[in-house]
């Protein structure tokens, strides 16, 4: 069972998850994986209706779909377990460097004591199967801190009062 | 030193209810240990053979006396009475109990300390030259430039699951007390020929089962670029470190397999495209901080002390104390002291809770307010002025603090090793102990001169074996203890990795293999000043190999 949450609140999904040689509906939301992606990429980018998502596993890098994100409008990025980081840095990456600006989803081992930092390094949306996140979630307990010693995604977070120091950063 | 203001003091805080929540999660049960292992660990709570352990961070190696004495108190209160000093620059202690831990946190906290990214594959503590501040060689203080390092790492969202464990060193100096080239990222702080402060970067230096002196990436990097620099190098390595070996996944690996040049395409892109953003420093903020290190209110003193003089001539011991733990200071009249936590036969960088006690009180009283750990697990008196030498000297023999054995062959490196650590494989404290025993007499101890011996317990290399001029590391055949000998180490501004001599020795045979290593330095030496890395260098293995393996010469 997952819980969907888009910007801190549960959310119904509307994209439908395509794998394999399946084919694409033309009218809904998909998310596609890379190599359906890579193997149907004329088709996928000039469909009519029907929003685009990319879901990326730990291994792929954000080069593959880096040219295409103006007509991409969701990127999900897998994290195979609690202690593979590597969806942080692509996240940060699809914000600071490609300016995206659609949904980014984390999705697999997602754990309440890391959503703070997803969402300071670029994720919006969070897919979860862990009960007890769930319900911390829930209570809009995301067991982070209000504090921060390094500024993080734009936007996010204050320039902080203390004085001479440009990289602390404060909650909003 | 550096001081909290409001800011830290509320970050280090609410950071001590979140653990508190996440202990009593995993005692709910809420939590399994899988789950809580990455959320502890970057606690700096490990799980030993015996019990948990606790390393607590002291960046870059400083600490005032309050914070020595809350060590005490917590050796005192929540463990065995004693706490070990590591080669990280950092204090470990080994009996704490999972549920006082927050309360140990707490503790830490009043005294503006913590243990938050002691331990995980997360950047770990950065160390420093222990002597910043006061060594009479050094450009620029490498303090400031640590301690930015140390809050832009801290909890840094992105950075705390990466493939592996990352360490920054910071030195200030051309000559490296830090070993500075053996970790991750290397930063020697230097001034260009217009006078402004910069940085030399070096990445991809380790120790471990595959040690590699680090890289020079940068020659030159502004002081203003330090974070953004960091921040591409971590950036790519989370990105592109292997995970699927946990041996293979530190950077020099991949710096090794991708290559210098074609790493150092991408960071610089990496960089190229983040300078002049966020991280930029602005000079007004690394001076804010550098002001924190400004250095004390020192007396205008003449450089020779004449009761010094007199002391030394009056008493031997104290004179040979002077000789081996006391170096020049900076500033004239003052002198930096090295606090040997190496008495004959105990284990390297141990303190109980009462020599904590004194080395705080005498930090107070004749340090201006400061103490520094050593990566070679001694403290160190930074600022004494040479009239107070003496009471120092009588005060640390008293606590049994006083061994004038800095820098020779039983001021041994050695790591915690199988009597507690639950990734050793060989005991190393014993070794050192025994070690320690067999070169006790000073006079011999001085005739070998300056030596370092350095010792450990498995091949993670925590006491530093590959850069010590003898290097013993201990692994388990077939469940004996066996430990293989290697020469040539350094861990200084020559750097270079020892070279493994041949088969190993038994726990009853190391003792008189060293015995033989030294009586041939001894043997072969061009004169009393030539020390035993330059007659290693000079005359290279095989004269030890013979002395060591007589048999394979007549085969």
């Amino acid at each position: 069972m997952t819980t969907l949450f888009i910007d801190g609140a549960v959310a119904e999904d509307p994209w439908v998850s395509i794998d394999g040689e399946q084919p694409v509906p033309e009218a809904e939301d998909v998310i596609v994986s890379l190599a359906l992606f890579e193997a149907q990429r004329h088709a996928l980018l000039t469909r009519n209706e029907g929003r685009l998502g990319v879901y990326l596993e730990a291994d792929d890098q954000i080069d593959a779909i880096a040219d295409d994100l103006g007509k991409i409008d969701l990127v999900a990025l897998d994290f195979p377990s609690f202690a593979d980081g590597r969806a942080f840095s692509k996240a940060r990456l699809l914000r600071d460097r490609h300016g995206f600006a659609g949904e980014i989803r984390a999705t697999g081992d997602v754990r309440i004591d890391q959503v703070q930092h997803m969402r300071r390094s670029g994720f919006n949306a969070l897919a979860v199967h862990h009960q007890p996140t769930v319900d911390s979630l829930m209570e809009i307990k995301d067991a982070g801190l209000n504090l921060f010693y390094q500024p993080a995604i734009e936007g996010a977070e204050a320039r902080s009062s203390s004085g001479g120091r440009s990289w602390a950063r404060r909650a909003l | 030193m550096y001081r909290y203001d409001e800011f830290d003091r509320e970050f280090v805080t609410s950071r001590v209810a979140q653990f508190r929540d996440q202990v009593e999660r995993r005692v709910s049960g809420e939590l399994t240990e899988d789950n809580f292992k990455p959320l502890r660990l970057q606690n700096g709570v490990y799980l030993q053979l015996h019990a948990y352990m606790l390393r607590v961070a002291v960046p870059y190696g400083t600490l005032n006396s309050s914070q020595m004495r809350m060590l005490g108190h917590i050796a005192r209160k929540y463990d065995r009475d004693y706490g070990h000093f590591t080669t990280r620059q950092n204090i470990q202690f080994n009996w704490p109990k999972l549920a006082d831990i927050p309360d140990i946190l707490e503790d830490l906290a009043s005294v503006e300390m913590h243990a938050i990214q002691t331990s995980g594959n997360c950047i770990r503590n950065v160390t420093a030259d222990h002597l910043a501040g006061a060594a009479a060689d050094e450009v620029a203080d490498p303090r400031p430039y640590a301690e930015i390092l140390r809050q832009w790492s801290t909890i840094h969202p992105e950075f705390l699951f990466l493939p592996r464990k990352f360490k920054i060193a910071v030195i200030g100096s051309p000559n490296d007390r830090a070993a500075m080239q053996f970790h991750d990222i290397g930063l020697e702080v230097r001034k260009n020929d217009a006078g402004e402060l910069g940085l030399r970067v070096f990445v991809g230096g380790g120790l471990g089962r595959t040690p590699m002196i680090g890289k020079m990436i940068r020659d030159w990097l502004p002081e203003e670029d330090m974070l953004s620099y960091c921040e591409a190098i971590l950036r790519v390595y989370n990105l592109y470190g292997r995970r699927d070996n946990k041996y293979k996944a530190r950077i020099k690996i991949l710096v090794h397999e991708t290559g210098l040049d074609d790493l150092k395409k991408d960071i610089e892109a990496e960089f190229e495209r983040i300078k002049d953003g966020v991280l930029k420093l602005p000079d007004e903020d690394v001076a804010a901080i550098a002001a924190y290190f400004a250095p004390s209110e020192f007396a205008d003193l003449p450089a020779k002390d004449d009761g010094l003089e007199q002391a030394k001539l009056d008493n031997r011991s104290f004179a040979r104390w002077v000789d081996r733990n006391v170096v020049e200071h900076a500033q004239s009249g003052y002198a930096i002291v090295t606090v040997a936590l190496k008495g004959t036969g105990e284990a390297p960088g141990d303190a109980t809770s009462a020599q904590m006690d004194v080395l705080a009180d005498l930090g107070e009283k004749y340090s201006f307010d400061e103490l520094r750990v050593s990566h070679e697990q001694n403290v160190i008196l930074p600022h004494v002025q040479l009239s107070d030498l003496k009471a120092v000297y009588d005060a640390l023999l008293e606590a049994g603090m006083a061994s004038a054995n800095a820098g020779l062959i039983t001021d041994i490196i050695a790591c915690p090793g199988l009597d507690y650590c639950a990734l050793a494989t060989a005991r190393s404290i014993p070794v050192a102990q025994e070690l320690s025993q067999r070169f006790a007499d000073l006079d011999c101890q001085n005739d070998i001169g300056d030596l370092k011996l350095k010792i450990s317990g498995c091949i993670n290399a925590c006491g530093h074996h590959h850069v010590g001029h003898i290097g013993i590391l201990g692994v388990d055949r077939r469940g004996e203890e066996l430990y293989q000998v290697t020469l040539g180490g350094s861990g200084d501004e020559q750097a270079a990795v020892g070279e493994i001599i041949g088969r190993g020795f038994s726990k009853d045979e190391i003792g008189d293999a060293v015995e033989t290593i030294v009586d041939t330095y001894l043997a072969r030496r061009l004169s009393d000043d030539e020390a035993f890395l330059e007659t290693y260098r000079r005359l290279g293995p095989q004269p030890f190999k013979d002395a060591l393996y007589p048999a394979k010469e007549t085969a």
